[in-house]
């Protein structure tokens, strides 16, 4: 006869002497959330507010931006903080809605592989950006072109 | 206990019903609440399910703003192609759903942080969600019209 070992109601939880990645990721959420309040608001008055708003961003409005090392961090910045931010809350709702275990590991395999590579590739996009690449498209870009 | 959270503080009105210990209900002139709890239904559920709701939002935009930014590398032409169909009315409009989703995770994000980490947190978070509103009620009232006018007049 075999027999299941049940925990008694209200028995402490017994942990490993690990690391506590879920209170870890807890706080994450909330340094990362109060930074990314300043950042995305940032972002949104800059590019959605000043100006004429959404109807000024092309090409030249970026190579602006980027030609400031400010910009280039606060971007690569916030990429950072809001990909993992979005992808451990992503990884929340998988664990509380998808019933397999298989089926868990996919998703949180597919979010972990999102968040990856979107923030490889948008570093990599802000650092190695070139805003001479294709035809000038403004004046701005031609006299700055002209000097490479 | 320094870590709460706000799943367990309100959770805790989930399983800590009203109406327990044997209490005869209160006669109410409010419409009868499902189960009597101070959860469901209230301020706090709702808070998380819009958060939920508009964190998912903010999330699938991030993998394509990400990638329709990545564009620059790519061609001045190509970014410009693609950041122009952010510019149409349609486009403009959903930029008023993803701003309005934005403002309000970001109020609701700041008030579950005094919820967990202030010690009148959990008296005051109902108050707080009413807060939270009224800030995105004004931040909408200020961005919607100036947003819009840039939109379809440009």
């Amino acid at each position: 006869m075999t027999t299941t070992e049940i925990a008694a109601p209200r028995s402490p939880r017994t942990r490993g002497n690990g690391t506590n990645w879920e209170k870890w990721g807890w706080l994450y959420m909330r340094v990362s959330g109060v930074v990314l309040v300043v950042l995305i608001f940032g972002h949104l008055f800059v590019n959605l507010w000043q100006g004429t708003g959404v109807s000024a961003i092309n090409f030249a409005f970026v190579a602006g931006k980027w030609a400031d090392p400010f910009w280039q961090w606060w971007d690569v910045i916030m990429l950072w903080l809001a990909l993992i931010h979005g992808g451990n809350g992503m990884r929340t709702i998988v664990n509380d809605y998808a019933r397999g275990r298989t089926t868990r590991g996919i998703l949180k395999i597919a979010i972990l592989a999102a968040v990856a590579i979107l923030i490889i590739l948008g570093t990599l996009v802000v650092f190695t950006f070139d805003p001479c690449i294709g035809n000038p498209s403004s004046d701005a870009l031609i006299q700055l072109c002209a000097a490479h | 206990m320094w870590l709460s959270t706000e799943a367990s503080t309100i959770m805790g009105g989930l399983f800590v019903s009203v109406q327990t210990a044997g209490t005869p209900p209160k006669a109410s002139k409010k419409k009868p609440r499902p189960a009597g709890t101070l959860y469901r239904g209230h301020e706090g559920m709702w808070s998380w399910v819009f958060h939920r709701i508009t964190g998912v939002a903010i999330f699938f935009f991030l993998l394509v703003h990400v990638l329709d930014t990545a564009l620059v590398r790519v061609s001045p032409e190509a970014y410009d192609a693609v950041i122009g169909t952010y510019q149409t009315p349609i486009m403009g409009i959903g930029e008023v759903g993803l701003v309005a989703a934005i403002v309000f995770h970001a109020f609701n994000g700041l008030r579950i942080i005094l919820v967990d980490f202030w010690s009148k947190g959990t008296r005051y978070q109902k108050l707080m969600f009413w807060i939270v509103i009224a800030l995105w009620v004004l931040t909408m009232l200020a961005f919607v019209p100036r947003h819009l006018t840039n939109v379809f007049s440009h």
